[in-house]
Formats: C-alpha cells, sequence, structure tokens
C-alpha cells in the first residue's frame, strides 16, 4: 500500500498510519501528538489496551510493537507507521483463553481487571523468551506493571501455573 | 495527560535534521527513544513547536567496536545493546548497569544516547559515560563536529553544554582494561529511579590499588566522579580501613537532593553502604578476573 510521506507535518495535520496489529493489516490517521495508545482505542477501536497513569509508569498500556514490549503511551501513533503491533486483542483471537490466560483465570489472578491487558502482554512475552521463569524472574519481569487489587502474589501464581503447564506440554 | 500539540518531521537524512534544528532553535527538540520526552510532553513539562523523529535516518543505529573505544550510535536501544554480547565484553559493568534502566519495556525505546542527552541526575549512564572517559559527538550544520568530553557534557539537572542547533549522533567509551568493576545502586522497587547509585572500577597490583574510579549517580545535581589520584589512594592495600576511608571521605563530599523517598543525610548513608558493597565485588571480580562473566549482583 504505497502512499506519500512528507518529511514535515503540521501540529493539526492529520498523518496517515499504516501498520499491522493482531496480524491484521489496518489504517488510520492521526495528529501527531497523538499517543499509539489512544489511536488503538480511539480510532481503531481496539479499547482492551488500557491507559492508566498516561506517563509510563503503570504498564498498564504495554502492547507488543515488533515482538518487544513496548508503552503505548510512551510511543507516539505517527512512530509506529510500518511497524506490527500486537494487544490484548490479539492475544486471543478466536475468542478462546491461550494457556496464560487460563492458568491466571483459575488462579484469581484479576480482580477489577485494569492492568490485565499489560500484565498478560509483558507476561506473555516473558514466556516467550523464558519459558521457565523462576518466581524472581516473573516478578522482574512485571515490575513496571502497578495491580492495586491483587497484591500481584495471585498474578505470579498464574505466570508461574501457565509456565508449568506450557513446559508440561513440551 | 496528553501530549501540547507540536509538529512533527521525519528527516531521511542527518543533514536535513541538522538543518532543522538550526531553523527551530529552540523550538525542535529530537525525537529518539522518546522514553523520556513523551513523559515530559505529557506531563507538560515541555512543549516544542516541533519534534524531529531519527528513526527514518539510516545508519544511526550502530555499535562500533574500534580498537580502544567503543562507539554507540544515538538510535541504539538499551535492549538491543543488552543482546550485544560483543559490546558487553568490551564494556563489562554494561552488563550490571542496562538491567537497571527502567523496565524491559521501557529499554526496548530508550536509548543510551538520549539518556546522556537527557542528563537526569538519578541517570545510570551518565554515571558510567563520565567514569569511561566517554566522549559525546556533537554535530550541527554550521559548526560542523564537536567532540565533547563527559566532564565537560553534564552541567547540572537536565542541563549539558549541547548547543540548540546540535544533535548527538554518538557517544564513544574509551575501554581501558579495568580488573573489575560493577554498578550498584539502590531503589525502592526494581526499575525505579535510583535513590543512590554507584559505577566502581578497580585495577589492582598485588593487591594494592593501582586504579580505581567510583562515579555516582543520583546523589547530587549531575554525576560525580572520582580517581584514585583524587582521593590519594593509589598504592594503598584495599582493606577494611580503606574501604571505610573511601566510603567516608565520599559520601561526605556528594551532596544529594532530599525529596520524597528519602533525605539528603539518608542518601549520603546509601551512598557510604554502596560504596563498601562496591569496592567489595569489584575486588572480588578483579581477583577473579571475572569482570566479563555475567553477574547476577545487584
Amino acid at each position: 500500500m504505497p502512499h506519500e510521506e512528507k518529511a514535515l507535518y503540521g501540529p493539526d495535520e492529520r498523518v496517515e498510519i499504516q501498520l499491522s496489529v493482531n496480524g491484521t493489516p489496518r489504517r488510520g490517521a492521526a495528529q501527531p501528538r497523538r499517543t499509539l495508545a489512544d489511536f488503538l482505542r480511539d480510532e481503531l477501536q481496539l479499547t482492551g489496551t488500557h491507559l492508566g497513569c498516561e506517563h509510563g509508569v503503570c504498564g498498564a498500556c504495554t502492547v507488543m510493537v515488533d515482538g518487544d514490549p513496548v508503552r503505548s503511551c510512551l510511543m507516539l501513533a505517527v512512530q509506529a507507521h510500518g511497524r506490527e503491533v500486537v494487544t490484548i486483542e490479539g492475544l486471543a483471537g478466536d475468542g478462546t483463553m491461550g494457556p496464560l490466560q487460563e492458568a491466571m483465570w483459575e488462579e484469581h489472578s484479576f480482580q477489577c481487571g485494569f492492568c490485565t491487558p499489560g500484565m498478560l502482554i509483558q507476561l506473555s512475552h516473558l514466556l516467550q523468551s523464558n519459558p521457565t521463569p523462576n518466581e524472581t524472574e516473573v516478578r522482574d519481569s512485571i515490575s513496571g506493571n502497578l495491580c492495586r487489587c491483587t497484591g500481584y502474589e495471585s498474578i505470579v501464581r498464574g505466570a508461574m501455573a501457565a509456565a508449568k503447564r506450557l513446559s508440561d506440554a513440551d | 495527560m496528553k501530549p501540547p500539540a507540536f509538529s512533527y518531521a521525519r528527516p531521511t537524512s542527518l543533514e536535513e535534521a541538522l538543518l532543522m534544528l538550526s531553523e527551530n532553535g529552540p523550538d525542535a527538540r529530537i525525537l529518539a527513544g522518546g522514553q523520556s520526552l513523551i513523559p515530559m510532553l505529557s506531563l507538560r513539562l515541555a512543549r516544542p513547536a516541533l519534534l524531529v523523529d531519527l528513526a527514518r535516518i539510516p545508519a544511526l543505529d550502530g555499535i562500533e567496536l574500534g580498537n580502544d573505544s567503543v562507539s554507540i550510535s544515538c538510535m541504539v536501544r538499551e535492549s538491543q545493546a543488552e543482546r550485544s554480547e560483543a559490546l558487553l565484553r568490551r564494556i563489562p559493568i554494561l552488563r550490571d548497569t542496562l538491567p537497571l534502566i527502567g523496565h524491559e519495556a521501557i529499554r526496548n525505546r530508550g536509548t543510551l544516547v538520549g539518556s546522556l542527552c537527557h542528563a537526569d541526575p538519578a541517570a545510570e549512564l551518565p554515571a558510567v559515560a563520565l567514569a569511561l572517559d566517554a566522549v559525546v559527538i556533537a554535530r550541527s550544520s554550521a559548526g560542523g563536529t564537536r567532540r565533547i568530553a563527559a566532564r565537560d557534557f553534564f552541567l547540572g539537572p537536565y542541563t549539558t553544554s549541547l548547543r540548540e542547533d546540535e544533535l548527538v549522533t554518538a557517544v564513544e567509551l574509551a575501554d581501558r582494561p579495568w580488573q573489575g568493576a560493577c554498578f550498584l545502586e539502590v531503589s525502592r522497587r526494581r526499575g525505579d529511579f535510583a535513590m543512590a547509585g554507584l559505577a566502581a572500577f578497580l585495577t589492582l597490583e598485588g593487591g594494592a590499588i593501582r586504579r580505581l574510579r567510583l562515579s555516582f549517580c543520583a546523589t547530587g545535581d549531575r554525576p560525580t566522579l572520582w580517581t584514585e589520584e583524587d582521593l590519594q589512594v593509589g598504592g594503598l592495600d584495599l582493606d577494611d580501613g580503606v574501604v571505610e576511608h573511601l566510603a567516608r571521605v565520599t559520601s561526605t563530599a556528594l551532596e544529594p537532593i532530599a525529596d520524597v523517598h528519602g533525605s539528603a543525610s539518608y542518601k549520603k548513608q546509601l551512598a557510604a553502604v554502596l560504596v563498601r558493597r562496591g569496592l567489595r565485588l569489584a575486588q572480588s571480580r578483579a581477583r577473579a578476573g571475572a569482570t566479563a562473566e555475567p553477574s547476577g549482583a545487584r
């Protein structure tokens, strides 16, 4: 999908953005000041990505960009042009839960659910890169994701259960 | 909590980017990783008229390993450096340092050069850069290339000697071999800003101190460095007495800024603790010749 790219955009100009979201090519437009998080939520209607602090502290808005977790409130939508983004919606495309989601559901890892999308993106990346984490590695991995309900214990339990289940299945 | 309005440029050449900086002066800001700049925009601590995004300029994301220094370009992300075994072998202290910077999701975007240019007093990399005689390579369209030594670069909180029209294309770190080095910090939670941090470098000769560098972060308005010469400990055995002396002398001289997490005197105490731990760890690594080995020590 070729389109004209300029070197300079004014503050009110809507910049065309083409990217892959959860494996599907998507296109939209946004002013330069718009964050990737707002673009996903408002322009693409993917409201599973939550916005907590909006300055990179709480981790609720974590999404995958080109395979790595990033804060979507600390990335401009224009910076995501040409990138591959995976949001919480992409973890269970067909409506069934993945092993991580299922284990966390069983371990009561979530209460209000606000931190859930960021936790799941971060932890699914952990299990991809390190399928047999110990508890310290799980805690390190989610050190940048705030949860105000659970005290983290049930989240860590859920991640450990998922890791065990995935390695037992191998 | 949304960024203010700004114009957005994505030049495809360095020359174009430099021209934009010189034409827009203080109204333009460079966007590299954005992990400090975008929060500052959202908090409205910065209101630039123009952001110049470096992402489309080729060849700004390389790590070059020269004969006696390594050069890290301005778009090299912290996670990219963390995965570069060749870089970590050359500058082993980065093995300790990089994982302490923010969280994984931050390091996947944040750049090393960006951290130097942001000059947050609590940041780890400025302290390392200062200790390793780093040279910041600054380019401008009018002035060509300026090589700025780290000791002349950090002027105060969030303040460097960079001119408005200059862009840092790379930082060079001298890799004079050290027998033992380590980076330690105290923070309230993994990934949080340091309340005190220390980069310690040590080379021994028969148990005595031959060369020593202690570089602190988060304990003043900019990183603070001492050498064995400043501290007059060259040739002394690194025993309990000398360790205690160094902890006292350095922590007494530091001028930490009190904040909600601790008073100035508490942070001095942390600095003294870090000197004791850091010297012992650097010493044991020097003896083992083990600085190149991965270490879980924090």
